[in-house]
């Protein structure tokens, strides 16, 4: 297998970076760089991790022509996959306030060790920690439920003070969407497996809609939280890649769509075979974004769609 | 009233769906009693779809009338109640037969 690394691996040109990947012999992979000024979104190292692990670390190697700019790798944690020794030294200090480095979550118990330090690690408060948290808290609980990788989750974070925009990468290792929604979905494709897992009420552990630990919500809500804060949003499987596109930035506020392909997106479908999932995502938290709004609005979209299916008089929940 | 501090569970975020079943199981046992139970979310700031779902959907379901007469929630944060609000409607949608979600 083969990665290389450009001076652009961001979500917006992910299908880039993914056309590039061999996904050849399982049994070693070598990581490049290509560009002696790496941009790399942490969706792009968990995915190289995952790979890494597949292969193992013995037979993984980091051909960093880089430069100085290469030391991103080894502050994000890439050559703790590597039998590649870095190149680097340095102070090595705090990273809190930047970035999380590459981390593998392998129990529920890990991941609430993982989310409650995500706020302190990124320096952010309570209020704008809260949508990081709740997209962790999906992505990986999706991981640990319907993957059904022994090495669990790959998880890396960035915080862009400048931008101020969270990057998030999830990614496993393990039977990919399509295998995880064959039993009662049968999707006829990668691209299919894609789009049931986007879509309200489709989860792989039941044909039920909802039972007593799964509503097929998880994925439905993180994507909408990216749409309507036109935040970049990819979920990569088998050979396909759908990479939300941002709405106009002269809608006011976008429509929620029960179908993501009813979303303004873009599908690839003959990617590199990749045998289980990868999720990038970039969450802006630009104060006019307040988690808790954005919350209102999916519910009441979500009402709505429910409401024009049937008329049905919800019970209210008492709130003392 | 049986009070349950969310925060002693989960403490400030809710996400782990263990814990939120070890909730579920206190709530079952009350319910299958008719006995009241406040949900204290004092102190968590916030929870995922998924740990509101582990905690309340099986109670929904098992016993959709008196759920909503018998169960309380206090202290909640606007995200904890709109999370809860989620998960409650689309259990009674399912309830009433709908596609799931």
């Amino acid at each position: 297998m083969k990665i290389y690394f450009s001076n652009n691996d961001i979500l917006k040109s992910f299908n880039y970076f993914l056309e590039s990947v061999d996904l050849g012999r399982p049994n070693e992979l070598i990581i490049k760089t290509r560009s002696n000024w790496l941009n790399i979104h942490p969706a792009a190292l968990v995915f190289s991790a995952a790979l890494a692990s597949v292969c193992g670390k013995e037979n993984t190697i980091i051909d960093n022509t880089a430069g100085d700019s290469g030391l991103y790798l080894d502050r994000m944690g890439l050559y703790n996959y590597s039998k590649t020794a870095s190149p680097y030294s340095y102070q090595s200090h705090d990273p809190a306030g930047r970035f999380i480095p590459i981390s593998r979550i392998k129990t529920q118990e890990d991941q609430s060790r993982f989310v409650s330090d995500l706020a302190p690690l990124l320096h952010l408060d309570q209020d704008k920690s809260q949508t990081i948290r709740y997209v962790v808290g999906e992505l990986v609980r999706n991981v640990l439920e319907h993957s059904e990788s022994e090495d669990g989750a790959f998880v890396a974070a960035q915080y862009r003070a400048k931008s101020n925009v969270i990057s998030l990468g999830v990614c496993d290792n393990g039977i990919g969407l399509r295998n995880s929604l064959a039993y009662f979905y049968h999707p006829n494709d990668d691209s299919e497996a894609i789009r049931l897992a986007l879509a309200p009420g489709v989860s792989g552990t039941t044909n039920r809609g909802v039972t007593e630990n799964n509503a097929g919500a998880g994925l439905f809500i993180v994507k909408n939280l990216s749409r309507i804060t036109r935040s970049h949003f990819v979920i990569y499987s088998g050979k396909s890649l759908y990479k939300l596109l941002l709405y106009d930035k002269r809608t006011n506020k976008p429509r929620i769509n029960a179908n993501a392909f009813d979303d303004k997106h873009s599908l690839y479908e003959n990617l590199p075979d990749f045998h289980g999932t990868l999720v990038g995502i970039d969450i802006s938290l630009d104060d006019t974004n307040d988690f808790n709004e954005q919350m209102e609005y999916i519910k009441q979209s979500f009402t709505k769609a429910l409401n024009d299916r049937r008329k049905i008089n919800y019970r209210r929940v008492k709130f003392l | 009233m049986k009070k349950i501090k969310v925060f002693d569970y989960v403490g400030e975020f809710g996400e782990n769906k263990d814990r939120a079943q070890k909730i579920r199981k206190e709530i079952l046992l009350k319910l299958d009693r008719e006995k009241p139970v406040e949900l204290d979310f004092k102190n968590v700031s916030g929870a995922t779809q998924s740990f509101i779902h582990a905690m309340i959907a099986e109670p929904i379901r098992q016993h959709p009338e008196t759920f909503f007469e018998l169960i309380s929630f206090s202290h909640c944060s606007d995200l904890v109640k709109t999370v809860i609000e989620i998960v409650s409607e689309y259990m009674q949608e399912s309830l009433a037969g709908g596609v799931a979600t």
